[in-house]
């Protein structure tokens, strides 16, 4: 199996295996099958998208999941300029599990917030693959007051698999890192942008999830509990976590359905790992727009909208 | 109330007292999970289901823990037109329109919180209180609203709040909806707090997930009952985590204050005591003496007797 194609995606991957052998026979023989590498690249295409149009909200998980998935330091690197990293949270430390600085988009000065899982093993390693301890949300909080201070917009960037479920993070008040942001975040003098990039997974998603406007990637998601986690507790088994996603409803387009996110951002064709640069190119686009429109919005208005929609979660006639 | 009106049965006494994993037979007797003891249940609830042998604060449902707490008088439940909307028609080994049924008939709650306007020795308070009986006291939209709800009366009222909870945290079968009322929930406290409305959250065995990284960790006041045990992670999951087993006590009400989460433990027996006192002073509040003499109720000798055996099952659950 090639581990860059997720299991759902073993036909593809057949079909791009037969596509490079081919091409390595027609290097070494001068053998002209163009032709027919064309017509098998077009059908891998045609096959993904087939694939891609019938998701299930197991797969979408996957493909959230996904080891080539960009993160939160791929897009930072390619929609930000003048990007200056800040550390700690001037009380214990510096959590590697969440990115935070300030950079420009556009030539507006931004605070950006990202969560990041890490890439090689060392990197997840050091970032806690991406579950942050109570001083990750620390930094995140007094960053947000910052760029309060300062008047520029914070954006947010949710991949997680959770909040750090450990004895060092209870020790120091995880439950009270998480709970004070959602409490700051509610009333923040500034707009507050978040975007679901890969995987956000419960209370340590929200924590940097409060804001003016949610976005989501197409192939993102977002749950109070992990599939497994939810199967496990009600079929003992994580085997049943497809029924589990799938019941939960932790795509997009179920969550734009009960107006929790506001927009859902396309990814290319087979996943935003296929094509980094178009993805980080959109995401940036939707970004710009975003930033500008509630910059036009008076500040009071914006909180009170902000507060009304905080208000109005669950409620049968919003 | 003489002895013998206390052992007849009635509605409030029969609630929530269906242990199975108890050997005593319902009625007059119950084991304490803790130390075994078998108790006097009118002298049990008496001293308002703590044990009088080993001090174990045993849980209570949320329309005891609120009648123990406020004034018997000018009572008024805020909220009772909200209920739980089923919103994802969500279902897995059964739906959950149908467990929200079983447990609205076997607690007679709409869903897992009760909230009152009341008084606290004279003192205008709102109080709410999960009720653990009702799906684990779990956090979905009609515990959001009814606890946002209840918060607006404190906040447009200008007068404390007090929140006792337990609970094992959001509800999954709302899933993003349990969620956001986490963020909602947080979004009014800070209301309160920015209004400089005092807000006191009372951790009661257990506090866990979603609601412990919300409302009940952002009192201006945080506090637990003794042996509470609170957090964010259950300890199954962190000792699957980190593949170690937990020392001792952790994530109890001692652990919490000597980490620094909470203010202080306070005995049930004291509670009203406590808080009023606190929030006295935050509201700079006073009481004449005659108001508090009549909260000193006469001794009674106590009847407890002690079991032969310990219980073999030893956990709440």
């Amino acid at each position: 199996m090639n581990p860059n194609y997720l299991d759902f995606e073993q036909p593809i991957a057949d079909l791009e295996a037969k596509i490079e052998e081919l091409q390595l026979v027609s290097a070494d023989n001068d053998l002209n099958i163009t032709e027919e590498i064309s017509k098998l690249r077009e059908k891998s295409n045609k096959l993904t998208e087939s694939l891609y149009s019938n998701l299930s909200p197991w797969d979408i998980v996957k493909v959230a999941r996904h080891p080539q998935r960009p993160y939160s330091s791929d897009y930072i690197a390619r929609i930000f300029d003048d990007w200056d990293e800040l550390h700690g949270d001037r009380h214990f430390g510096d959590d590697k599990a969440i990115i935070g600085g300030v950079g420009r988009l556009e030539g507006k000065p931004v605070m950006v917030i990202g969560e990041e899982k890490g890439r090689s093993v060392t990197e997840k390693v050091s970032r806690n693959f991406g579950m942050p301890r109570p001083e990750g949300y620390r930094k995140a909080l007094r960053l947000m007051e910052m760029a309060e201070r300062f008047k520029m917009p914070v954006l947010t960037l949710i991949d997680t698999p959770g909040a750090y479920p450990g004895i060092d993070s209870e020790e120091r008040g995880i439950s009270e890192a998480i709970a004070q942001n959602l409490a700051v975040m509610s009333r923040l003098r500034t707009p507050i942008i978040c975007t679901v990039i890969g995987e956000g997974s419960s209370g340590g998603a929200l924590a940097i999830g409060v804001g003016d406007q949610l976005n989501m990637l197409q192939y993102s998601t977002y749950f109070v509990i992990s599939p497994e986690g939810c199967a496990n507790i009600i079929w003992k088994t994580v085997e049943k976590a497809p029924l589990a996603a799938e019941a939960m409803g932790v795509t997009s387009d179920n969550l734009e359905n009960l107006g929790i996110v506001d927009t859902t951002i396309p990814e290319p064709l087979g996943g935003a790992h296929r094509d980094i640069d178009a993805m980080a190119a959109s995401l940036k686009t939707h970004l710009v727009e975003q930033v500008d429109r509630l910059a036009q919005v008076p500040l009071e208005e914006l909180l009170e909208q902000r507060y009304e929609r905080l208000m109005s979660y669950g409620n049968p006639d919003a | 109330m003489s002895w013998l009106d206390k052992i007849i049965p009635n509605s409030v006494r029969s609630e929530g007292r269906r242990d199975g994993a108890s050997k005593v037979p319902e009625g007059l007797w119950k084991k304490c999970v803790k130390c075994g003891s078998v108790l006097y249940r009118p002298e049990l609830e008496r001293n308002d289901d703590v044990c009088p042998k080993c001090d174990h604060h045993m849980r209570i449902g949320a329309r005891k823990r609120l009648d123990i707490f406020l004034d018997k008088e000018e009572r008024e439940e805020l909220a009772t037109e909200v209920e739980p909307i089923d919103r994802l028609k969500f279902k897995d080994i059964k739906k959950y329109k149908e467990r929200l049924s079983t447990a609205q008939k076997a607690t007679g709650e709409k869903d897992a919180l009760v909230a009152m306007r009341g008084s606290l020795k004279g003192m205008p308070v709102v109080a709410v209180a999960f009720e653990f009986a009702f799906h684990g006291g779990s956090m979905g939209y009609a515990v959001g609203e009814k606890f946002t709800r209840a918060a607006k009366v404190a906040l447009d009222e200008n007068i404390p709040l007090v929140c006792f909870s337990a609970t094992g945290g959001a509800r999954m079968q709302e899933a993003l909806i349990s969620l956001m009322q986490m963020a909602k929930t947080s979004a009014i406290i800070e209301r309160l707090k920015q209004q400089g409305t005092p807000y006191v959250s009372i951790m009661t065995d257990p506090v866990y997930g979603g609601v412990s990284a919300s409302l009940a960790l952002l009192g201006d006041i945080n506090a637990a009952e003794p042996g509470a045990r609170a957090g964010f992670a259950g300890p199954n999951i962190i000792e699957q985590t980190i593949r170690q087993k937990l020392p001792a006590g952790f994530q109890r009400s001692e652990f919490l204050l000597e980490h620094g989460a909470i203010d202080m433990i306070i005995h049930r027996n004291e509670m009203r005591d406590r808080l009023a006192s606190l929030l006295g002073k935050f509201t700079n509040y006073s009481w004449d003496e005659s108001q508090l003499q009549e909260e000193v109720e006469p001794e009674e000798e106590s009847e407890v007797i002690e079991a032969e055996a310990p219980p073999k099952e030893g956990e709440d659950s």
